[in-house]
């Protein structure tokens, strides 16, 4: 068996890797419900949560599922998870689950779990499957937190609903409307992508 | 009357991708040349329609009926992924020549989050069954007209001169901002 680097499997999901401005997936929910910093954080940890279900499941059975049906396999697992976690959030958070919608019973067809189940949780044993969902799912809720606390601080001049900016600040409405997902998420990559282009280049494998 | 209005607002005023932000997956992937974006949107037009047509009675007469509504997620997958594969498999077989010119995209639109997230607004909205229906088409006629139009942009684009960081899905997001911003022009359209 070989050796796995726990803390690289961890560390990528925060950086080299971060979704959705790394790796471009899940960019629905990313755009969709960050309309404030506590939609966004809500949103990141039930995906959080899923990844690390569909993960550990996965990654369990992966010597029995047939290769032909897989995908249809990790398909019902994840929406199983979902299910589950839509409806702790509907019992325990009605009004996080209201302002959500749709889009909660939406991470079933979120390409990062899908992804990460195909493209990691299949060929590695339960151990470093934990660790990478842990990395991307921390990673992937801090970033839906960034662009939730931009467009919130933007569009009300508040984050968490705790006001920040005084009288004097005019929100800019075009924040929490579609076209301001669109405009923050754009210039977030360019940013991600300018700071990336300034360290050294090894870290880019794949 | 009501139908037209669904057709419109699915269509146009409320744009699946530009104020839903569903299916950007594929409106990001597939939309630098017009020709593979058009039939990318024709195809998933097709399997709107029809999932429409088919999640309805499945939502009605078996799981309402049944009261198992918390098997919907699990449900409504299962009949977006067969039905995927079904139209492939009956394209394959009765028009060689679409199949080659879909081909690739079919499988693509089982993770299209549009096509779930149809499914599920269907089922908020309380539609009957033909509003059901048009609502389903205008929603892939709305997914094509905005994944033609970036396209047609992404084409000229080519041109331009983009600064390097902007590169690639960053300026496809910033201009998918300024289409969000003009059709927003269309909301007085339907209150």
């Amino acid at each position: 068996m070989a050796e796995y680097n726990l803390w690289h499997e961890f560390k990528k999901g925060l950086w080299q890797e971060i979704p959705p401005f790394r790796i471009a997936l899940g960019m629905c929910p990313a755009l969709a419900v960050t309309n404030s910093a506590t939609n966004g954080i809500a949103m990141g940890l039930a995906t959080f949560f899923v990844l690390l279900c569909a993960n550990i499941s996965v990654s369990a059975i992966r010597k029995i599922v047939p290769s032909q049906v897989r995908i249809a396999t990790y398909v019902v697992i994840i929406a199983l998870y979902v299910t589950v976690a839509d409806m702790f959030l509907a019992a325990m958070f009605p009004p996080i689950s209201k302002a959500l919608g749709p889009y909660v019973p939406l991470i079933v067809v979120n390409c990062i779990i899908l992804g990460r189940a195909e493209g990691f949780a299949q060929k590695h044993p339960i151990v470093p499957s934990i660790m990478d969902a842990l990395g991307i799912g921390i990673g992937f809720t801090l970033s839906l937190a960034l662009m939730g606390s931009i467009r919130e601080l933007l569009g009300f001049g508040s984050i968490l609903d705790i006001k920040l900016l005084g009288n004097w600040f005019e929100p800019w409405i075009i924040m929490i409307l579609p076209a301001g997902a669109f405009f923050v998420f754009g210039f977030l990559v360019a940013i991600v992508n300018y700071l990336s282009s300034k360290k050294p280049a090894e870290t880019h494998g794949h | 009357m009501d139908v037209i209005l669904i057709f419109i607002s699915a269509s146009i005023v409320n744009n699946i991708v530009l104020s839903y932000f569903l299916g950007i997956c594929p409106f990001v992937g597939v939309s630098n040349k017009t020709e593979s974006a058009l039939n990318m949107g024709l195809a998933t037009t097709f399997v709107m329609t029809l999932t429409a047509a088919i999640t309805w009675p499945v939502w009605t007469y078996v799981l309402v009926k049944f009261n198992i509504p918390f098997l919907q997620y699990v449900a409504f997958i299962i009949v977006i992924a067969a039905l995927v594969q079904f139209v492939e498999m009956f394209i394959r077989k009765s028009s060689p020549h679409l199949y080659r010119a879909l081909g690739i995209y079919l499988p693509l639109i089982t993770t299209n989050c549009a096509v779930l997230g149809l499914a599920l607004f269907m089922v908020l909205r309380d539609y009957n069954y033909i509003e059901s229906i048009f609502f389903g088409f205008g929603t892939g006629v709305g997914f094509t007209i905005a994944i033609l139009m970036m396209s047609g942009i992404r084409e000229e684009l080519e041109y331009a001169d983009v600064p390097p960081v902007f590169q690639g899905i960053s300026i496809t997001l910033i201009i998918a901002g300024m289409m969000a911003l003009a059709f927003m022009g269309f909301a007085g359209l339907i209150r």
